[in-house]
C-alpha cells in the first residue's frame, strides 16, 4: 500500500522538522516554509501532521497555509515559471509576456503543464524592478523579457 | 543646479563588502553602538532619535523617537525590537538594497534600538522571497556575535542583544504591525484594533518596538553625526533623506536617495533622466496600492510627508513608478484594486467586500459598461471604505481609485462616455480596423484570424466584422502594409 508507506514518510519528516523548532506553534510559518522546500507543497496529509505534531488543530494549519501566498497546496512543475506582476513590470508589458507563455505552454495562469515539467504562476514583485519585466524560472531570473522571448526562454529547459 | 543625491541610508551600500563585518566596521561600524554602551543613558539615546526628526520610512512617518519612547516607558521582564523587512509593495526594493548590501546598519540601529528601549531579542521579519538578503543578515549576525558586538555581554558592557529571523510568506498585509506581530506568532496575519499598540502589548503580549528597515539604516549615522546635524538635512516637518525605487518608463531606473524636499520634477528628470523613448510624462505614481497616481501639476512639489498626502497620494515605503502616454490610469487603478482585493485579509467588511467592489467597477468601466454614475458611486464608496477600514491597508486602498478620479477625470469619461481608451490599453474599447488604401488583400490577416471575423476575397479588400472581432491583435501584428488600424 503505497499510500500508507508515503503516509509514513510524510508523518516522519514532520517530526523530524517540528522537532528543530522544539514543536513550537509560533514557529508555525516557519515549520510550513521547510516542509514545503522538502515537499514541494502542502497536501493535506502534510498539514495533518504539523497539527498532530505541534498539538494544535488542522483547521488552523489550513487557516494559515490558505492565508500566504507562498504556501500551496498543488504540486508546481520541475520548472516552476513565475512571471512578476509588480507595477513596474505590469506598466512594461509583463500581461504580455504572461500571454505568450500561456499560449506556447498550452496552461493558464496558475496551472502545470500534464508532464508536469512546467508551471505557470504570477508573483507580486521580486524587487527587480530595474530589470522589468520579470520572469523567474526557479531560483533563475530573465529580465527585460519581450513577450517574443517566451519560446526561447522555454527551450533552455529541455530534459 | 541639478538635484544631487545625497546617500545616509544608503552609505554603504555599493560601497563595501556586505558579508564582510570588517568593511563596515572600517566606515564607523558599530562605532554608534558603542558610543550608546559607554556614554549614553538610555533616555539620551531616545531623546537624540525624537530631536533628529526621523519618522517612519514604512509608510506611516510616524516620529521613530516617540514610538521608541513609548516602547520605552512600560516596565516589563521581555521586551522586543522588531525590524520589519516584509518589503510587500509592489514596485520597491529599498529594503531589499539596504539589507543585501549594507546589513550591519540595520542590526546596529537594533542594538541601538534595544539597548534604549530595554530589549535584549529582536527579530527581523523578512520576506521568504529575498533569498539573498536572508544569507547576507545570516552571515552579519554570525559574524557579529563572533566580534562580540551582538550576543551576550556586547563590548564588556553586560548589555545582551541577540537577533533572530523570522519568515514571511508572502502578504501583503503583513507590512502592517499587529498583522506582522500576528504572523511572527505563527497566526494569519490578521491585524487587530490599536490601542493596545505594540509599544505597550505586541509580540507575546510584551512591549514591542517595530520600525522598518530603512528607517533603522539612518540611526546609526544619526548617533555619529548628531541630531542637529540630521535634523539640518531636509523640510520643516521631513527630516533627512528618503530611499525612493524609481522605476518604470524613465531612462534611468533604480535607487535613489534625495533629501526630504527634492521636488518630483529633480528626481524624475535630473537623477531620472526623463521619460523612456522621449515620450510624453503622463504621471508619477508613490506609495504603491496605498499612494495615488500624481500628474503634471504636482512636479514641482517638493517630496514630504504632508506635501504627498495633501496632493492625494502619500509617501508610502518609497515605490515610485513613472508612467507615459501609453498608460491608462483606469487601468492602472484597476490593478492596483486588483492587488488589494487579492491582499486583504477580510477580517474587516469595508476593505473586504468595498474594495472588491470598487474593483468591479472598474472592470466594468474598462470593458465598455460603465455610466456616469459608476463614477460616482467610485467615489462615495472609497470615503466608505477609507474611514471605515480596521487598518492601514483598506484605509489607503481606494488612494489610486481617487487620485486617477481627481487628476484624469477625461479618462474616466472618455472610457464611459465615448467607450475609448485614449492609451490603447483597455482591450474591449478598442477597434481593429482595416485602413483600405493600404490593404492590397494578401489574406495574411484573414489566415491569423482565430476569431474568423475578417472577410474579403483574395487580392481584394478585406474588412473586419466588428461583432465577430475578439481583438486579440493577430491581424495587426501580422499585416506588414500598415493596413490594420488601431483606434
Amino acid at each position: 500500500m503505497t499510500c500508507s508507506i508515503n503516509q509514513q514518510i510524510i508523518k516522519e519528516k514532520i517530526v523530524e522538522i517540528c522537532s528543530e523548532f522544539k514543536n513550537d506553534p509560533d514557529d508555525l510559518i516557519a515549520i510550513l516554509h521547510k516542509a514545503q522546500g522538502h515537499f514541494g507543497f502542502l497536501p493535506s496529509e502534510v498539514q495533518q501532521a504539523v497539527a498532530e505534531q505541534l498539538r494544535i488543530p488542522v483547521s488552523k494549519v489550513f487557516g494559515v497555509v490558505t492565508f500566504y501566498s507562498y504556501f500551496t497546496m498543488e504540486p508546481k512543475g520541475k520548472y516552476p515559471i513565475s512571471i512578476c506582476m509588480g507595477t513596474a513590470c505590469y506598466v512594461k508589458g509583463a500581461e504580455k509576456v504572461l500571454g505568450d507563455f500561456e499560449t506556447k505552454l498550452k496552461i493558464k495562469n496558475g496551472q502545470t503543464t500534464p508532464d508536469g515539467k512546467f508551471s505557470l504562476n504570477t508573483l507580486r514583485c521580486i524587487g527587480a524592478c530595474g530589470l522589468a519585466p520579470v520572469v523567474m524560472i526557479g531560483e533563475k531570473v530573465y529580465g527585460g523579457v519581450k513577450p517574443e522571448d517566451a519560446g526561447k526562454i522555454i527551450s533552455e529547459y529541455k530534459d | 543646479m541639478k538635484a544631487q543625491q545625497l546617500k545616509i541610508a544608503l552609505r554603504n551600500c555599493g560601497v563595501i563588502d556586505p558579508e564582510n563585518i570588517q568593511d563596515y566596521i572600517a566606515r564607523e561600524g558599530y562605532l554608534a553602538l558603542g558610543k550608546c554602551l559607554a556614554g549614553g543613558s538610555r533616555e539620551a539615546v531616545v531623546e537624540t532619535v525624537k530631536k533628529s526628526g526621523l519618522r517612519g520610512r514604512g509608510g506611516g512617518g510616524f516620529s521613530t523617537g516617540m514610538k521608541w519612547e513609548f516602547a520605552a516607558k512600560p516596565q516589563s521582564d521581555r521586551k522586543f525590537v522588531v525590524c520589519n523587512a516584509d518589503e510587500g509593495d509592489p514596485g520597491a526594493f529599498m529594503d531589499r538594497a539596504v539589507l543585501e548590501g549594507d546589513p550591519h546598519s540595520v542590526l546596529e540601529a537594533m542594538a541601538i534600538c534595544g539597548y534604549a528601549i530595554g530589549a535584549e531579542d529582536g527579530y527581523i521579519y523578512i520576506r521568504a522571497e529575498y533569498p539573498l538578503a536572508i544569507k547576507r543578515l545570516k552571515t552579519a549576525i554570525a559574524q557579529a556575535e563572533e566580534a562580540g558586538l551582538l550576543g551576550s555581554n556586547i563590548m564588556n558592557t553586560g548589555f545582551n542583544f541577540k537577533i533572530y529571523l523570522k519568515y514571511g510568506a508572502g502578504a501583503f498585509v503583513c507590512g502592517e504591525e499587529t498583522a506582522l506581530i500576528k504572523s511572527m506568532e505563527g497566526h494569519r496575519g490578521e491585524p487587530v484594533s490599536k490601542p493596545p499598540f505594540p509599544a505597550t502589548k505586541g509580540y507575546r503580549g510584551k512591549p514591542t518596538n517595530v520600525n522598518n528597515v530603512e528607517t533603522f539604516a539612518n540611526v546609526a549615522a544619526i548617533i555619529n553625526k548628531g541630531a542637529d546635524w540630521f535634523a539640518s538635512i531636509g523640510t520643516e516637518k521631513s527630516k533627512g533623506t528618503k530611499v525612493f525605487a524609481l522605476a518604470g518608463k524613465v531612462k534611468n531606473v533604480g535607487l535613489v536617495e534625495v533629501p526630504m524636499g527634492t521636488t518630483l520634477r529633480e528626481l524624475i528628470y535630473d537623477i531620472g533622466g526623463g521619460i523612456l523613448d522621449d515620450k510624453e510624462f503622463q504621471a508619477v505614481q508613490t506609495g504603491g496600492p496605498s499612494g495615488g497616481c500624481l500628474t503634471v501639476k504636482h512636479l514641482d512639489t517638493p517630496i514630504d510627508y504632508e506635501s504627498l498626502v495633501a496632493s492625494g497620494s502619500m509617501m508610502g515605503s518609497g515605490g515610485m513608478i513613472v508612467m507615459d502616454e501609453d498608460d491608462c490610469m483606469v487601468a492602472v487603478a484597476q490593478f492596483y484594486l486588483e492587488f488589494t482585493v487579492e491582499e486583504s485579509c477580510g477580517k474587516c467588511v469595508p476593505c473586504r467586500e468595498g474594495n472588491k467592489a470598487l474593483y468591479n467597477i472598474l472592470h466594468k468601466i474598462t470593458h465598455g459598461s460603465g455610466t456616469m454614475a459608476d463614477i460616482d458611486r467610485l467615489k462615495e464608496l472609497s470615503v466608505v471604505i477609507k474611514s471605515t477600514s480596521l487598518c492601514g491597508l483598506g484605509q489607503t486602498s481606494p488612494n489610486p481609485v481617487l487620485s486617477t478620479i481627481n487628476n484624469f477625470y477625461d479618462d474616466y469619461v472618455q472610457h464611459v462616455v465615448d467607450k475609448k481608451c485614449r492609451a490603447k490599453r483597455c482591450r474591449a474599447l478598442l477597434e481593429y480596423l482595416v485602413i483600405e488604401e493600404n490593404c492590397i488583400g494578401c489574406g495574411a490577416c484573414k489566415r491569423a484570424c482565430p476569431a474568423d471575423a475578417i472577410l474579403g476575397e483574395p487580392k481584394k479588400k478585406h474588412f473586419i466584422d466588428q461583432e465577430k472581432c475578439i481583438k486579440c491583435g493577430a491581424c495587426y501584428q501580422k499585416c506588414k502594409f500598415n493596413a490594420i488600424a488601431i483606434d
